[in-house]
């Protein structure tokens, strides 16, 4: 996984919220076997209409989206997460992330981040006055900053040590296997075994 | 202090546990099915990886799958990759699969819990949002992206930080012709679709012991539309009957019952937060709009989005209608549907089948519309079958379908076209969910038969 300390680009202001993971990536979509060539399924039936925020020029080559609230609710599909880094997004900032979405954007390297709505609609209005605008976005400071204005955000220790260290996680656990050994000798035998049949 | 039967769970299954850190939580049981599991191979592949524990894991094939002509090649070709694709994965690192035509086939959360393998007080995981069905069983069972699938072939864990928790307490009597769908639909209505964020939701009260096991997954089920990743259900006399003689019920039966009956909340726990329902007043419930929390009484009519104060709300009530081609003031029964769809895994199990059976009987449904029957897996067409409940669809006019998914998620043919309205058992109406351009209104068994028959929304009540 890359490391991500900060990151600098222009914003997508996406005005919608409830933006549901079959919005983002529709499950025909999602048939491939591999991680990469989800960009064309990325808000598939909202691309059909050519006045959607995604078709406009002087949006084309933002790295940044903000979007309404309850952002990526719906399905655990991680596909969701990959068209947009297909795309070509590094951060999307929200009021509020769905639970399964906001754990596969940091475990691929997706930053997500939660700000205040009255902060995501200043965003809005600042980016739509001009789409070129720079925004700056800082993990290790945990601040997003455009113009004159400067955002913190919240976000766990060590979450952010990974995304900043671009660890991965099962290279991590595996460093536990003495703890999960340990734990396999102790559990109930009468758990299930889905090899052994017992009636 | 007390527990809550949640955090019993968690503190039964951490590995590991430090300052700072997320819990290391071991998993009991690892589902999987084609569609979030290649990359995840591939992973292991590439790291030159093992299946840590393929004893603990299960593969079938379900979202992509036909439900006619399963005896022929996948027509579709990029379908047929991925269920190839998982055939090869499971042969290569030896986990057991269930594929089409076999017996054990069907949606991954109707098998699990049939197979005896969705047991109290265990950790289940699938790639698959809707994993929050097994918590009928008292177990904590939730959704993970395709990473976590790969870190839990490798590993048999994930580090999980504690979720809050949330009681919903359902007390009173359901009225006939009210289901547990009505229930949840009424709850998600109630919390909204991010109301369940970052909890585990602990159904309890008279009105939740009072259902049966299969209306009990039902609720579970769609807690992740209430944006909880796990939704459960303290165990009773009913789960453990429900798993007794299954094939995977424990052999060392009274151990495990031991241990199952201390899966409660204790007396002198608390939840984070409390909700009530009143189960009494709770009608037949459908959605009219393009999330699970825009929902209202089949009684009442499409809300007047000008009449919600919240701005968020109402500009989504507004797009929402847009994109339903409905107008506010409409009775909702007065909407005309296309296609009904019985089956997915909210209600694709043999006690949905036989109360839409029981409506059906002796009746035909309307021209105007087509039905769809999809049972949830293939054990469970069979016994439908052995009850002569086919031959009652058929003869009602309607499909009688192979198991899968199929309209939930319009991956298969099985999809709505543009414009087309259906009333559905499924759990999600988002845009486009089951077909492009397609309108799903989310309604119980009971009333998708009823509409069935009738070509507009209705409950028995109206027949």
């Amino acid at each position: 996984m890359e490391k991500f300390v900060t990151h600098v680009g222009t914003a997508l202001p996406l005005r919608r919220s409830n933006v549901d993971t079959d919005q983002i990536i529709p499950a025909v979509y999602l048939k491939r076997v591999t991680r990469s060539g989800f960009e064309d399924g990325l808000f598939a039936a909202w691309r059909k209409d050519p006045e959607f925020v995604l078709n406009k020029d002087e949006f084309k080559k933002a790295t940044i989206l903000v979007a309404g609230v309850d952002f990526g609710t719906g399905s655990s599909r991680e596909h969701a997460v990959w068209a947009l880094q297909n795309y070509g997004f590094k951060v999307v900032i929200s009021s509020r992330f769905a639970d399964i979405f906001r754990g596969n954007s940091a475990k691929g390297g997706l930053l997500t981040i939660i700000v205040p709505q009255k902060d995501v609609e200043a965003m809005w209005d600042a980016i739509e006055q001009n789409p070129a605008l720079p925004i700056t976005v800082n993990l290790d400071a945990r601040n997003v900053s455009y113009g004159d204005v400067t955002v913190a955000f919240d976000i766990d220790d060590y979450t952010r040590w990974r995304l900043m260290e671009g660890l991965d996680d099962i290279g991590l656990t595996l460093k536990s296997l003495d703890f999960i050994d340990k734990f396999e000798k102790s559990r109930a035998s009468f758990k299930p075994n889905t090899k052994t049949l017992n009636h | 202090m007390g527990k809550t039967l949640a955090e019993k769970i968690w503190q039964e299954h951490v590995v590991r546990s430090a300052q700072g850190e997320p819990d290391l939580i071991y998993i009991d049981l690892h589902l999987i099915h084609e569609v979030t599991s290649p990359q995840a191979f591939d992973g292991l592949r590439l790291a030159g990886r093992p299946v840590h524990r393929p004893d603990l894991t299960i593969a079938t094939e379900d979202h992509n799958t036909p439900t006619q002509n399963i005896d022929q090649p996948i027509a579709d070709p990029v379908s047929k990759l991925q269920v190839d694709t998982l055939r090869k994965n499971c042969a290569e690192f030896g986990v057991r699969l269930h594929s089409l035509g076999d017996i054990d086939q069907g949606i991954v959360h109707v098998v699990g819990p049939q197979l005896g393998l969705t047991q109290p007080g265990m950790t289940i995981v699938c790639g698959d949002s809707h994993t929050s069905t097994h918590g009928a069983f008292g177990a904590l069972a939730f959704g993970i992206g395709t990473s976590e699938v790969e870190h839990v072939l490798a590993t048999q864990t994930l580090p999980l930080v504690r979720p809050k928790t949330m009681a919903i307490n359902v007390e009173g009597a359901l009225k006939s012709g009210v289901s547990s769908k009505d229930i949840i639909l009424a709850i998600i209505a109630k919390i909204g679709t991010g109301g369940g964020q970052g909890y585990v939701l602990e159904y309890r009260g008279s009105a939740i012991r009072a259902l049966s096991m299969e209306s009990r997954m039902t609720v579970c089920n769609m807690s992740i539309e209430a944006g909880a990743r796990a939704g459960l259900i303290a165990p009773d006399e009913k789960t453990f009957e429900y798993i007794k003689g299954k094939p995977h019920a424990p052999s060392n039966w009274d151990e495990a019952l031991a241990y199952w009956g201390t899966l409660f909340t204790d007396k002198d726990a608390t939840f984070d937060v409390e909700i009530s329902i009143n189960a009494d007043e709770l009608e037949p419930f459908v959605t009219w709009g393009t999330n699970p929390g825009q929902g209202a009484p089949l009684n009442s009519n499409v809300p007047d989005p000008s009449a919600i104060a919240d701005p968020e709300a109402r500009g989504a009530a507004e797009r929402a209608l847009v994109y339903m081609d409905l107008k506010a003031g409409t009775p909702l029964k007065n909407i005309a549907i296309d296609t009904v769809f019985l089956g997915s895994c909210t209600n694709g199990r043999i006690e949905d089948l036989r109360v839409a059976a029981d409506v059906l009987k002796g009746k035909k449904i309307s021209k105007s519309l087509r039905m769809l029957v999809v049972p949830g897996s293939a054990r469970v067409r069979l016994q439908a079958e052995s009850e002569g409940l086919d031959k009652v669809f058929i003869d009602a006019g309607a499909e009688w379908r192979q198991a899968g998914c199929s309209m939930c998620l319009g991956m298969n043919p099985d999809q709505l076209a543009v414009g087309e309205r259906s009333a559905s058992t499924s759990n999600r109406n988002f845009e486009g969910r089951q077909g492009k351009g397609g309108r799903t209104h989310l309604v119980s068994p009971l009333v998708a038969a009823a509409t069935a028959l009738r070509g507009t929304l209705s409950s028995p009540a109206d027949l």
